[in-house]
């Protein structure tokens, strides 16, 4: 008795293990993330014109709140933090727009910051000259040089650009289009409707944000958050690569990021080599940089050489957006052989690389007006990884209705051989 | 016999007890986690989150937030977020969260309010995403979810232009619910979806061919995987041996005393 009641706890002990096992906890695997050796550069770009002596924010002065809000930012500067203060506006009176519009900066050189000498050079600003918001972005983005990692500017300013040409926002998208990867985030103090149309297309042009600060804290507080962003999001910039018209001819992609541009209605072509047991992993991202049509959508199609199509990945969507995004996954069906069955490789042999052909397009449409050249910003990430065999049919069973199958065969099965024993017996004995 | 009667209502009640629950309760954060304040602008940039971690981030109107989790086979995840108007806004306006993977494919929501809209005077909305449970294996042609990183899109669709860049407060929470079905006999994907994120490099050639490796010829091959249903065979296999026992004593004859 004691052993068959020891049985049945070993039995429910099982069950209950066989039911807890289940999920295999998936493997953590190592973070991709490599630490990028340059450190985050951050340049503030701040307008210093005639109209930063409003006092409407608080009752107080714009230039007054922005240097209130310089000295917090500086003071609570993470140590890694390589930060630059650029000024427009600052010290030309006179009224010689050509002259005025040349009235550019940079009162604290991007690297590690000096706090009291940076809070000195703030404190001495004063609100004096026009707004020359283009130049003082292409000096900004000269300021922080090219590198490595990305890089952000921060521009406040109150006022609108009274310098065009070069208009602002082309000067921003020019800049993004430069192969660095350039973000300008923007700020408007007190904005009217013309400022926030212009901040919002350089903001656009670069995947930066814009935000319009109504009070000090409002401001300080977003500043500190941008220059914190660029610290803790900042990473390697994409490659640059120049997509093919053709699969033909186009580059050869090793794993990894790039970044391209793309017309309204261009298809662009790349290469991937893939081995026979890998997996093609690619995915894309088209930037809406400018406006567009509210409908559009993007295709990503993986093909043979031949233009026969493998895989395609697709997105459409509708409304305001950042980025539309496709993906996919391809990996040779295991039994495809060009050469017929007979082409069995042979250990030793050499087995041949597949290349498969990329092509981003899309169905963007511009608005009267919009301009076509240069293309929007493409992001393309490529991996290529062990394929993934599909799973052969379980050769084993799993569940409540196994068990009750096979105890009822088994019971059955006693129960036969138990009849057929009596029988066998009774017969033997009879004769 | 009376013993197998009440090993077989042991069973059972244990049974009971495991299924998972079948309602998904709303995500709440788990105890002890830090709550992150950030976020990315961009899938290259997202912040990275785990699940019961929340997210409490101060933005602007328009902006376009972004963060990441990682996924295993057999979870279902819930994503909860609340966004606060801190200040008067001249319009409605339409916000969505978009999940999308790895590859950065969009990924369906079977749940939640995925694209609410928020009236002139709302003081905050609330956005809800619940995810299909992951595989642990599909076929490269199909979009179902699979183990990796995922990423969360917050951000307005729709607004009156005049509402850009006003501040916003946003709350986030992903929450995981494991749900099983994730042994290795339904597959095994060789690589999770986790984007490479380094810079590439484009290669001046086609690569060499590589030498074709040396089969494996070990037993391990055609053994099934380790996993739950070798337990279940072996206590089925053992059911069905006392079963026989039992079957066979049953057809004997009552011993006389």
């Amino acid at each position: 008795m004691i052993n068959k009641r020891r049985s049945t706890a070993v039995l429910i002990g099982l069950l209950a293990a066989a039911a807890l096992i289940g999920p295999s906890p998936a493997r953590a695997d190592d973070e991709t993330t490599e630490p990028v050796a340059e450190p985050p550069k951050v340049e503030l770009v701040l307008d210093v014109s005639g109209s930063m002596r409003a006092k409407d924010i608080d009752g107080r002065s714009r230039i007054s709140v922005a240097q209130q809000a310089f000295n917090e930012v500086v003071d609570a500067l993470p140590d890694e933090t390589q930060l630059g203060i650029r000024v427009l506006g600052a010290t030309y009176r006179g009224k010689d727009k050509k002259q005025g519009c040349l009235d550019t900066q940079q009162i604290v050189p991007v690297g590690p910051v000096d706090r009291t000498q940076a809070k000195a050079a703030v404190a001495g600003l004063r609100p004096t000259g026009f707004t020359p918001v283009g130049l003082a972005l292409r000096s900004a983005a000269q300021d922080l040089g090219t590198g490595s990692t990305a890089r952000r500017i921060v521009l406040i300013t109150d006022g609108e650009d009274t310098c065009a040409p070069p208009d602002p926002c082309d000067v921003a998208r020019e800049l993004a289009a430069q192969g660095t990867r350039l973000v300008v985030d923007t700020l408007g103090l007190a904005p009217d409707e013309k400022v926030r149309r212009q901040l919002l297309c350089i903001a656009g042009a670069t995947g930066g944000t814009y935000t319009a600060a109504q009070s000090a804290d409002e401001l300080t507080g977003r500043i500190k958050q941008l220059v914190d962003r660029a610290r803790d999001t900042y990473t390697a910039a994409p490659a640059v690569v120049g997509g093919g018209t053709a699969c033909e001819g186009a580059p050869l992609l090793a794993p990894g990021v790039y970044s391209d541009r793309e017309a309204f209605s261009e298809h662009r072509w790349y290469r991937v080599p893939v081995r026979p047991g890998q997996e093609l992993r690619a995915s894309v991202s088209v930037a809406l940089d400018r406006p567009v049509n509210p409908d559009y959508g993007v295709l990503l199609r993986a093909t043979a050489p031949d233009g026969r199509e493998l895989v395609r990945g697709v997105d459409a969507g509708s409304g305001r957006t950042d980025v539309v995004s496709a993906g996919l996954r391809w990996s040779a069906a295991e039994e495809e052989d060009e050469d017929g069955p007979s082409a069995e490789p042979t250990p030793g042999a050499e087995q041949a690389v597949r290349t498969v052909c990329l092509v981003v397009s899309n169905s963007f449409a511009a608005r009267p007006g919009t301009r076509a050249q240069p293309g929007m910003p493409v992001e393309l990430t490529v991996d290529v990884v062990a394929a993934s065999p599909a799973p052969d049919g379980p050769d084993l069973g799993r569940g409540w209705v196994l068990l009750l199958l096979l105890t009822l065969a088994g019971l059955l099965t006693g129960l036969v051989a138990g009849l057929l024993t009596r029988w066998w017996v009774h017969t033997w004995r009879t004769n | 016999m009376r013993t197998l009667i009440r090993a077989a209502a042991a069973t059972t009640a244990a049974g009971l007890a495991l299924t998972p629950a079948a309602a998904l309760a709303a995500p709440s954060p788990s105890p002890g986690a830090t709550t992150v304040t950030k976020a990315g602008t961009s899938f290259l940039t997202a912040a990275t989150v785990t699940a019961g971690q929340p997210v409490q981030v101060g933005a602007s109107t328009g902006d376009h937030l972004y963060w990441s989790f990682r996924a295993d086979a057999g979870q279902v995840h819930k994503i909860a977020a609340t966004v606060t108007f801190p200040k008067p806004r001249s319009g409605a306006s339409t916000w969505t969260v978009d999940v999308f993977d790895g590859l950065r494919r969009r990924q369906a929501c079977t749940a939640g309010a995925q694209t609410p809209t928020a009236d002139a005077s709302a003081t905050s909305v609330a956005l809800g995403c619940t995810l299909r449970r992951v595989r642990p294996w599909a076929e490269p042609w199909s979009g179902d979810p699979l183990p990796g990183t995922y990423y969360i899109r917050l951000s307005v669709t729709d607004l009156p232009e005049p509402d850009l860049g006003l501040p916003i407060d946003v709350e986030m929470l992903v929450g995981a619910t494991d749900s099983g079905g994730a042994s290795g006999d339904d597959g095994e994907l060789a690589a999770p979806l986790v984007p490479n994120t380094r810079a590439g490099t484009v290669l001046g050639a086609e690569p060499t061919p590589a030498p074709v490796a040396d089969e494996e010829t070990d037993l391990t091959g055609w053994l099934p995987e380790a996993g739950s249903r070798w337990v279940w065979t072996t206590v089925g296999g053992v059911l069905a041996a006392v079963a026989g026992v039992v079957g066979f004593g049953l057809t004997r004859r009552p011993r006389r005393p």
